[in-house]
């Protein structure tokens, strides 16, 4: 599923990763101000690695040796911020459709109602975001990236900014979004609960480095990282 | 007093065409160049805006006299466009938008730049991700989060257009029916012996347009955007 391996440099900052995973959803867990962020724009397409590859389902997107770097629009990579993002000019319906106005007939593998109901977000659909609270937005921008169709869903903290009651109201969606849709995620989280709710295989992040072939310590589970390439 | 003669009749008009025409043909470029300079770092910038902005600093007579240096009927530029296409702009009004565009352009490109600075990055890189190729993000994106203000800044452009006088006296001279705007007939209503009467009717008028342009702004960034215009 996952395949990257890339170095990364920002503000006199050096992450390197390697992240092998073939699992359906990978937890990545660590502080904050470690590189999650950095690393996850890195995948989109956001932040230009130095060098590396980035495979994604046998996809290469980025690869320094031969000349690969798709733009972020042409990457499939669905992103789920941790403030939602949602764009304060559009209604609901519109930032929904965003994505999935940009792809053909055959790309779209989700329908905007199927997308409203797993994620119940009909009665907000004609809202504008300003009028929404902190768990609905985050549902929205779930299901505007959901239906970009993307080949993976990158979460970046998306449960963060909400307090624990909301968050056991989101986690029950990102369950459905796992076992209904099949959709592959990469979950970045200072939480551990919030990423073994989600997934047994969880990859630790080091100041500088992420390497899923040492087994994440304190959760070691040996069947979660396949042997070194 | 509001008993126009024909010559303020038609000083009012021309001011309304010049203005106009300056803002439209203002607005394309202000907004390429106050995103550029929001967005992008780059060898030269300093340059760009100090180039830019000059006009706001300078006595708006050296510009008028630069732009007749340049586009005058033997300037270097002006005499080339003259021989090869018959363009002529020096003492037209043409050249009296010309004057005017040069004069408000760092008010709009001003305005465009802190709108668009304003803006989250991130609400780009959202769109980038969604499948938006950078053109789409800059319309459905930026552009429209960047309205109210880039709008603010027409409404500034075109009442300093309509102000405009120093470098459109300079260029463009002070040709009635031709180049005499609003302010030139102000003025010239003041040269004249008993002009007095004339000159305060212009007053009013000009007045009058400027709070006019100032309300309809108001009417329109409202509409753009009805939550936050309180």
């Amino acid at each position: 599923m996952l395949d990257i391996h890339i170095t990364l440099a920002r503000g006199g900052f050096t992450l390197t990763a390697k992240l092998h995973s073939t699992a359906l959803v990978t937890g990545l867990f660590g502080p904050s101000g470690v590189g999650k962020s950095s690393l996850l724009q890195g995948i989109a397409g956001l932040l230009k690695p130095r060098h590396g590859h980035i495979a994604i389902a046998g996809d290469t997107l980025y690869c320094s040796a031969q000349g690969i770097n798709l733009p972020p629009h042409r990457r499939r990579i669905g992103f789920v911020f941790q403030d939602a993002l949602l764009f304060p000019h559009l209604t609901v319906r519109n930032n929904l459709l965003y994505g999935y106005r940009q792809l053909s007939a055959t790309e779209r593998r989700l329908s905007l109602d199927a997308v409203v109901a797993i994620l119940e977000i009909g009665a907000l659909l004609d809202k504008s975001p300003q009028h929404l609270s902190g768990g609905e937005k985050q549902r929205v921008g779930l299901g505007r990236a959901l239906l970009s169709s993307p080949r993976l869903l990158l979460l970046d903290e998306p449960l963060a900014s909400l307090d624990e009651r909301l968050k056991q109201q989101i986690l029950p969606f990102l369950l459905r979004i796992r076992d209904e849709l099949q959709m592959p995620m990469l979950y970045v989280s200072h939480a551990l609960p919030e990423i073994r709710y989600l997934t047994e295989h969880v990859v630790g992040i080091q100041p500088g480095f992420v390497d899923s072939t040492i087994p994440f310590s304190s959760y070691a589970d040996p069947s979660a990282t396949p042997p070194n390439n | 007093m509001f008993d126009l003669s024909e010559q303020e009749i038609a000083a009012l008009l021309l001011s309304l065409k010049i203005a106009t025409w300056s803002s439209v043909l203002s607005c394309p470029p202000a907004i390429a160049i106050g995103w550029v300079l929001a967005r992008f770092q780059f060898a030269g910038k300093a340059l760009l805006d100090g180039l830019i902005h000059l006009p706001l600093v300078l006595p708006p007579i050296v510009p008028g006299y630069l732009l007749l240096l340049l586009l005058g009927n033997n300037g270097l530029l002006g005499r080339w466009l003259n021989q090869h296409f018959g363009i002529s702009v020096a003492f037209s009004w043409r050249g009296a938008v010309l004057a005017s565009m040069v004069m408000a352009f760092p008010l709009m490109v001003r305005a465009v730049r802190l709108s668009v600075a304003a803006i989250d990055p991130r609400l780009e890189n959202a769109a980038r991700t969604l499948g938006a190729n950078p053109l789409l993000v800059f319309f459905s994106i930026t552009l429209p989060l960047a309205a109210p203000g880039i709008l603010a800044g027409v409404v500034l452009g075109f009442s300093r257009s309509l102000g405009e006088f120093g470098a459109t006296i300079t260029f463009v001279g002070n040709i009635e029916g031709e180049t005499r705007t609003l302010p030139l007939a102000i003025y010239t209503a003041t040269q004249m012996p008993g002009g007095d009467d004339q000159a305060a009717r212009l007053v009013v008028l000009s007045m009058l347009l400027a709070l006019a342009a100032l309300a309809g702004s108001e009417l329109l960034s409202r509409k753009l955007h009805p939550k936050t215009a309180n």
